[in-house]
């Protein structure tokens, strides 16, 4: 767990930054120019911030009387600009931390097989391609043995095709290293892809934080994320397939079908939901070709945004006021959620 | 082998004397000279204009000047001369106090070279080799002088070319006494005073551009060697 909470002044913007990240990926997110590198700098002891605290696991880097050295914090950085070495080949990059952090000298083999670095190992930084160039920065980071690791916008710098070359990597890092990651962005796409925790900033300041299915699910907070973003995310869990090839998964709020993908029983999946995807009706509709016809119960309303909660989850619909007073849409409200489309992120 | 007849003894002398002269004062100012241009180009402080004002002077004062405030300053009556000379340490009028005045005459031109080369590196590789654990002494060490190196070569020939051709200064500092403190452009000077000392003069000339071509040539492969490396 990493807790966050600092004032700093800068010409022209004053941060005012406090947030707690548990485990997974949390996501800092927010335009660029609010405050998200200071803040990361802040914490990987790069710049000393006017006052605040900031602790680690229960171990204070930052305090009244403590301002421990970025040696000493033990948080991998992954840069933008990824900051390899020029003068050094990718393995001495690699084995740059080996003297000073012992501990994660043992994992060389495993993390240089993870992100498949072996190829590179004799290249020097500037034949790598930009996609190549962040494996290797992240492998270092990895390899400085580190309590958490901060991305500041690895992907920004990169072309969509190298970005998609990325992800998985970096999914791969979400799932099978059990460390706790801040990931700096302010693409939309990334943080559904990647996050488990939501950071939203704005001129400086934390305007929430949570876990992004909440954020998701909230009229208030989604369409900060960007208006045509708003909707669900929802966990899954694949049961089994129809006779007729549909899939079907078990949400927290009840079952639900997919089309036929290639997904082994039990697999863990993200549910992504729309809200300009889901119409509402008052009585169960008949005769329809949507499958997905859940019965749902209004949680909350804001303007055209509704809330809905679903058993133990929550999604949104997107419609006009006209409906919502034709209706009758009020919190409490008992109707028909018809889901037009789910897209499905891996988990 | 290369015939040593066409230069007499002594003008030989004096070339060894300007080799060793100017190599003494390179390699002995090189690491100040580092230190003071880590100094202006990465450190704030009250006092940096003055330092960088006191390290420029000997390029804007004339060379005449340089080498009588030596004279002041490290000759056996002077203030800093009279406490060495107890410890065995005597420049005024030997071989020493000729690469001590070359040094300093040499000394802004390496600092301005290696200074900019510092101005240069990227301080955030500094700060990414911080985040893995290297103290920074180790970063400076394995990051920012490796990263330099091509700045510190700059530095050192044109230290060593200046040094090669110091002549206000250190006839001032040191006079010009053959085998002593007779470098290569007072040994030329000297010989310019001479009716007969014309040819002479004219194969000096010949070996400082031959040692000055010399110096370019090889720091220049230095360099290349460098960057194919890295």
């Amino acid at each position: 767990m990493l807790e966050v909470a600092f004032r700093h002044r800068f010409p022209g913007l004053a941060l005012d930054v406090a947030f707690e990240a548990p485990s997974g990926i949390t996501a800092l997110f927010g335009p660029s120019g609010c405050g998200k590198s200071t803040a990361i700098n802040a914490i990987a002891g790069l710049l000393r911030p006017d006052q605040g605290r900031i602790a680690l696991d229960g171990r204070v880097l930052f305090a009244d009387s403590t301002n421990l050295t970025p040696q000493a914090r033990r948080i991998g950085c992954v840069f933008q600009d990824a900051r390899l070495f020029p003068h050094m080949t990718v393995e001495a990059n690699l084995r740059y931390p080996s003297r000073w952090r012992r501990g994660a000298a043992r994992d060389f083999d495993r993390i240089i097989g993870m992100l498949a670095l072996e190829p590179l190992l004799q290249r020097r930084p500037d034949t790598l391609s930009g996609g190549e160039r962040q494996r290797a920065a992240i492998g270092r980071a990895l390899l400085s043995d580190p309590a958490l690791l901060v991305m500041d916008e690895p992907l920004a710098a990169l072309d969509e095709a190298r970005k998609a070359e990325i992800m998985p990597w970096l999914e791969r890092l979400r799932d099978e290293i059990r460390l706790p990651i801040l990931y700096v962005s302010h693409s939309v796409a990334e943080v559904l892809r990647l996050a488990t925790t939501v950071v939203l900033m704005r001129q400086g300041r934390v305007l929430h934080s949570g876990p992004l299915t909440r954020i998701l699910a909230d009229p208030e907070l989604a369409p900060q994320l960007g208006a045509r973003e708003a909707g669900a995310l929802i966990s899954a869990t694949v049961e089994g397939r129809e006779a007729d090839g549909m899939i079907r998964v078990a949400t927290a709020g009840g079952p639900m079908l997919l089309p036929d993908l290639d997904l082994p029983q039990g697999q863990a999946l993200r549910l992504r939901i729309l809200a300009h995807e889901v119409i509402l009706a008052r009585e169960a509709p008949q005769g329809l070709s949507a499958l997905n016809v859940l019965p749902v119960t209004v949680a909350r309303v804001d303007g055209g945004l509704i809330q809905l909660s679903f058993g133990n989850e929550r999604m949104l619909a997107q419609v006009t006021p006209r409906s919502v007073k034709a209706l009758e849409l009020l919190p409490g409200t008992q109707c028909h959620a018809i889901v037009k489309s789910v897209s499905v992120l891996p988990s | 082998m290369i015939p040593t007849d066409w230069l007499g003894p002594q003008e030989w002398q004096a070339v060894r004397l300007s080799l060793r002269v100017a190599g003494v004062a390179t390699l002995v100012s090189l690491p100040f000279a580092i230190g003071v241009a880590w100094l202006l180009a990465r450190r704030r402080f009250p006092g940096h204009g003055l330092l960088s004002g006191i390290v420029h002077l000997p390029l804007i004062l004339p060379p005449v000047v340089t080498g009588y405030l030596l004279l002041v300053t490290f000759g056996t009556q002077g203030p800093v001369g009279s406490m060495l000379k107890p410890l065995g340490i005597v420049f005024a009028f030997r071989w020493t106090g000729a690469a001590l005045a070359c040094g300093i005459m040499g000394f802004p031109l390496m600092v301005r070279a290696i200074r900019l080369g510092f101005e240069a590196v990227d301080p955030r590789l500094e700060q990414a080799a911080a985040t893995l654990g290297a103290p920074r002494p180790w970063i400076f060490l394995t990051v920012t002088l490796p990263l330099i190196l091509p700045a510190i070569l700059a530095g050192a020939t044109l230290g060593f070319a200046k040094a090669m051709g110091e002549f206000g200064a250190t006839i001032t500092f040191v006079s010009n006494i053959p085998g002593q403190t007779q470098t290569l452009p007072s040994a030329i000077y000297a010989l310019l005073q001479t009716p007969s000392g014309e040819s002479a003069a004219l194969r000096l000339v010949a070996v400082s551009v031959v040692i000055a071509m010399g110096a370019v040539l090889v720091s220049e492969w230095l360099a290349r060697r460098m960057k194919g490396r890295g």
